[in-house]
């Protein structure tokens, strides 16, 4: 008697298991079209790879398909995540070990559904969950400007990943709680620049890959859309797009976001880290209708309001060695009171009084810029740019925690002070 | 006359207004010259790149255009690994970096005495045998048939190897020999290198930080012979 509940229970278990594994499974092969098509039936016209090229560029495809020094697109490039090592494959028409063969109603499959030609399920890393919203007829174009690139006999690395995210099983699990594919779908209400710039945004540009919180199976969270979030592993926060405290640009002209998009400079704030990626392989290159389509779409994102933060005043120690530390590495640059520095064109050293970067609640971009310093991108309007000194071979930990709490607290600027530990953090 | 009157006004009130939102106080105005824009690089090389007596950063002030630009895009390119070079020049144009080349070949700056003082005598010898003569024997040509007579280096694109610190010039031995450092094919120096042995590295790094640079520290117009061998980072 007692044994036949076990059994019972058993074969409720093992159905309810094999109910989850369909459903897993259905999941993960919706909104699929059949393979229709093969790789030497496809016929690229020219404007389809002039296209290509130029969505290449807003996909920023080449800042993980082209490793550093290798050959264009053909993979290799190492991408550290929390769960291990995923290597960038190769995209070149190489028969064997690029996209040869692929069809492009395999590559669509790739980009919208996130499964690759031989029908196994990628890694996200692939950012597929923004791709699967672009279009076909830009994929068509993507794919035949990679199929009339340099063939590139280049063998795709093995994933280095963790057990048990290296199982496609895991895999399938992950897409079938964060994944749904579906194309862009314009807004009806809206004007057809803004949902040009929501598309670009949301499907190649993917920003929300960095500008995205993500939880804790690195899925990022589509509710929060662009609400900021640190990247993974490299201690960089990519600032709220929907808070004027962040990264916000509800409050800027259209010419100001455009500004930083094509050239990486304006006087609010630089790109730096990887945003200065993003404007050297991506922005700068596209033209200037879908920037400003970009910047009315990110203009109008709703706007969360800021939090008030009660800080205490900066302590007297505090005060009297950060202004010291201030006055001899920073002042010949951002000036005596944070004001910044202009050459004849205008702000070169971005003012730090009032500035959302310095004041941001995580301090990791602070005292990332204060260790490493670093240059904004070359761009045609800002073919020279100025550039920060690396202060972290000169000081201390604990100087430059005093020496961002200081900038924090000084010239009407209140945000939380930084220990010698978000240093240490961010070395 | 009054538009132009008018148009400052509207200029000076929206300039104005950006400013009252964030900051008081107008920017201050920065010099708008290389020497402003390399501060970057001096803080590890040195006031105006000319290096610091005690420390790793090899000198940059003076060495070949051609040289430094190759340097830029190795690192840019991955040949040579250094985090913060990398990083400083990964979203960098060529021009902008054939211009920070020539800005900084341009700089003729005196050296600081050298480096390396008291070093053992047989030490110093070998040293300069191989500098002078090279080690047939071994395949080694003698260091001078590249970097110039004087050790100046060549234009446009072979370094001078005079007043670098001794511990920066065994590590780009060293780098050479593991393959962390590559120059553009052929390698010459990765060649070269392992070919030396450790003792022969130490010899020439130690004759080479030792010796005073006082005159003539410019580069070489051109070379007196054709290269003994093959370098890709070296136009014919």
């Amino acid at each position: 008697m007692k044994r036949r509940a076990w059994m019972r229970a058993l074969l409720a278990l093992v159905a309810l298991a094999a109910l989850a594994a369909v459903l897993v499974a259905w999941l993960n092969v919706r909104d699929e079209a059949p393979l229709g098509g093969d790789a030497s039936s496809f016929v690229a016209t020219p404007e389809q790879v002039a296209r290509g090229a130029y969505l290449a560029r807003a996909g920023n495809c080449a800042a993980c398909h082209t490793d550093r020094g290798g050959a264009d697109m053909a993979g290799g490039k190492a991408i550290a995540t929390p769960f291990g090592t995923v290597y960038a494959s190769n995209l070149t028409p190489d028969a064997r070990t690029g996209i040869g063969t692929w069809s492009p109603a395999q590559f669509w499959r790739a980009m919208h559904n996130g499964r690759s030609a031989d029908g196994h399920l990628l890694y996200p890393a692939f950012p597929y969950p923004n791709f699967t919203e672009i279009t076909r007829a830009d994929s068509d174009a993507l794919f035949a400007w990679l199929r009339a690139q340099v063939p590139v006999a280049q063998a795709n690395r093995p994933h280095a990943l963790r057990f048990p995210y290296n199982l496609q099983a895991s895999l399938a699990v992950w897409r079938a709680l964060f994944f749904s594919p579906g194309v862009y779908q314009p807004v009806a209400e809206r004007s057809a620049t803004w949902n040009r710039g929501a598309y670009l945004v949301r499907s190649l540009g993917h920003c929300a890959a960095c500008h995205s919180p993500r939880n804790a199976f690195g899925a990022t969270r589509d509710s929060l859309e662009l609400s900021g979030g640190l990247i993974p592993l490299q201690n960089w926060y990519a600032p709220s797009l929907a808070s004027s405290a962040e990264a916000g640009v509800a409050d800027w002209s259209s010419q100001d976001v455009a500004a930083l998009l094509k050239t990486g400079m304006t006087a609010r704030g630089a790109a730096l880290g990887p945003m200065a990626e993003v404007v050297f392989r991506s922005t700068q290159h596209l033209d200037d209708a879908d920037i400003a389509a970009m910047a009315e779409f990110l203009k109008s994102l709703p706007q969360a309001p800021a939090r008030h933060v009660e800080v205490a005043k900066l302590d007297k120690d505090v005060a009297s060695h950060g202004a010291a530390l201030y006055k001899n590495h920073c002042a010949a640059c951002h000036g005596a009171s944070g004001e910044g520095g202009a050459g004849p064109d205008g702000i070169v050293y971005v003012p730090l009084a009032g500035n959302r970067k310095v004041l941001l609640d995580s301090p990791a971009n602070l005292v990332h810029i204060i260790v490493n310093g670093g240059f904004p991108p070359t761009t045609p309007g800002n073919p020279r740019p100025f550039g920060m000194p690396p202060f972290g071979p000169v000081l201390k930990d604990s100087e430059i925690a005093v020496l961002a709490t200081y900038i924090r607290g000084e010239w009407g600027n209140a945000a939380p002070p930084v220990s010698a530990l978000d240093v240490l953090e961010g070395r | 006359m009054i538009m132009n009157a008018l148009a400052r006004l509207l200029a000076g009130a929206i300039a104005a207004s950006a400013a009252s939102a964030a900051v008081a106080t107008p920017p201050q105005a920065v010099p708008d010259t290389m020497a402003q824009r390399m501060q970057p690089c001096t803080a590890c090389h040195g006031k105006e790149g000319r290096a610091t007596e005690e420390g790793f950063f090899p000198r940059i002030a003076g060495k070949p255009a051609g040289y430094l630009y190759n340097q830029l895009d190795n690192f840019r390119s991955g040949r040579r690994s250094y985090p913060t070079m990398t990083y400083f020049v990964e979203q960098m144009s060529d021009a902008y970096l054939r211009e920070i080349a020539g800005y900084f070949a341009s700089l003729d700056l005196p050296y600081a005495p050298p480096q390396t003082v008291g070093a053992p005598a047989d030490e110093i010898a070998r040293g300069q045998a191989l500098v002078r003569q090279g080690d047939a024997a071994h395949g080694i040509p003698a260091c001078v048939q590249c970097h110039g007579a004087a050790m100046t280096g060549v234009l446009p694109s072979v370094p001078g190897l005079l007043g670098l610190p001794r511990g920066y010039l065994v590590e780009q031995f060293g780098a050479w020999r593991t393959g962390q450092r590559k120059a553009l094919a052929p390698d010459c120096m990765a060649k070269v290198a392992t070919q030396l042995a450790p003792a022969d590295i130490t010899a020439v790094a130690t004759w080479l930080s030792s010796q005073p640079v006082s005159q003539g520290p410019a580069p070489a117009e051109s070379l007196a012979r054709p290269l003994p061998i093959a370098c890709g980072s070296v136009s014919p």
